[in-house]
């Protein structure tokens, strides 16, 4: 018996770098121009290829965080100290050079109007990025779905995109932040993990039956979508996407 | 290590939703779809099926390998000595309604367990347990955590990922990742 049929194959190419904009001390956004972009949906990431002088490759996957409106492709790296692709991104990366990726890639972590709601986004850390090409996309279409996003950073100096989700709040979207390791004296959001009392604050009743998408470390996932689920939210209704240490 | 790996001495987890908690009361595992007659075990009679331990390198698609892990769980040659089939390939279905499709000769004679201790202890539910599927030559989202039962099939029926844009069949060494590879 036959195997399943065969689309087309994810080429590698190269984008140019168009701009590259320091979204926090240690993340920063890449603007890139990439020659053949078949179009994305909003939560799928790109495979970015390294190769050294001698000829020693490494690849990683980046979630892009422009929405598949944008003109440009936007991935954002959060640099990891002993990486062995994201200090390069960070640190070494220049307007004007040549980026080798292939995507768009992943079908299921990914958020279209079509798929309804209510929307509900909740972040940890870098894991925010893919929730802000949901968000454009939202904002550029579906909007009387409503949308809430809640994002867990451990300062108010590590919050990714602060001005994109000022201007998507004036949209109507939902943006709530909370800080778990210090906070302006006059802060106003939440403070501490997300955990089971700030989710019955913030994410809708589980009768309401809200699509939840959780992305940020294998730890706060794991305890979010527990929480959400011992709450009484449907699992099939939530989808998650982790990453490691290692980051991925 | 296959091409574009790189090691890990971490135990990453990916997951497309939230962690089952199947306690083993109420665990079984199925052998069905094209057989003979189906065959299902409860926790107690499978974890006294003849047990082996491996050590094996594991591959992940989104890049990290992690080298000499070690396994104890049941050959999936004991499950499938159970049952007549004329199948060639099988979904295996999880807690979570998870699915993934192999060909049967990619299990049979000594390449797969379905396997419950992880370093010698019982595997973690974030890892799969209580037991989960292990292939260590193909990529590692085809070794399904939470794995409750294999279901024969004539034809090649693509499961969870291999319908979300990745390979079908998920060979490391040809970096068979994503359709079309």
């Amino acid at each position: 018996m036959a195997r399943a049929a065969i689309p087309g194959r994810l080429t590698w190419q190269l984008g140019r770098v168009v701009e590259l904009v320091d979204e926090t001390p240690r993340c920063k956004s890449l603007v890139l121009e990439p020659p053949d972009w078949r179009g994305h949906r909003a939560g799928q990431h790109v495979d970015v290829r390294l190769t050294a002088e001698d000829g020693y490759q490494a690849e990683r996957s980046y979630s892009i965080a422009s929405a598949p409106e944008d003109e440009q492709l936007v991935l954002t790296v959060e640099r990891l100290e002993d990486g062995e692709v994201s200090p390069y991104l960070t640190d070494q990366l220049r307007p004007g050079d040549e980026l080798e990726l292939r995507g768009p890639i992943g079908g299921y972590f990914v958020w279209e109007s079509s798929q309804g709601g209510p929307l509900l986004m909740i972040a940890g850390g870098s894991g925010v990025v893919p929730f802000r090409a949901m968000l454009r996309d939202w904002g550029a279409g579906a909007r009387e779905v409503p949308a809430r996003l809640l994002y867990s950073s451990r300062t108010l100096e590590d919050v990714i995109y602060r001005n994109e989700f000022e201007r998507v709040a004036e949209k109507g979207a939902d943006v709530q932040l909370t800080l778990t390791r210090q906070w302006p004296a006059d802060w106003r959001g939440h403070r501490g993990r997300v955990d089971r009392d700030l989710l019955a604050e913030v994410a809708w009743p589980p009768h309401q039956r809200p699509l939840i998408y959780i992305c940020g470390p294998t730890a706060f996932v794991e305890a979010v979508a527990e929480a959400l689920v011992e709450a009484g939210h449907e699992p099939g209704r939530i989808k998650t996407e982790r990453f490691g240490p290692t980051g991925t | 290590m296959p091409p574009g790996q790189y090691i890990t001495p971490d135990f990453p987890v990916l997951s497309a939703g939230p962690t089952p908690h199947t306690p083993v009361q109420a665990w079984s595992f199925t052998l069905g779809g094209a057989v003979d007659e189906p065959v299902s075990w409860t926790w107690e009679e499978f974890i006294a099926l003849p047990a082996e331990t491996v050590t094996v390198d594991i591959n992940c698609v989104t890049k990290w390998s992690k080298l000499g892990t070690t396994w104890t769980g049941v050959s999936v040659d004991t499950l499938l000595d159970a049952v007549q089939t004329e199948a060639e390939y099988l979904t295996a279905w999880s807690d979570g309604d998870y699915t993934t499709n192999l060909p049967l000769d990619d299990v049979r004679d000594g390449k797969a367990w379905v396997a419950y201790e992880y370093d010698g202890e019982p595997l973690e539910p974030e890892h799969g347990g209580p037991a989960r599927l292990l292939v260590p030559h193909l990529y590692f989202w085809k070794s399904a955590k939470w794995v409750r039962g294999l279901t024969l099939t004539p034809d090649d029926e693509p499961g969870f990922w291999e319908t979300h844009g990745y390979h079908n069949y998920g060979d490391p060494w040809l970096e068979q990742r994503y359709q079309g590879d």
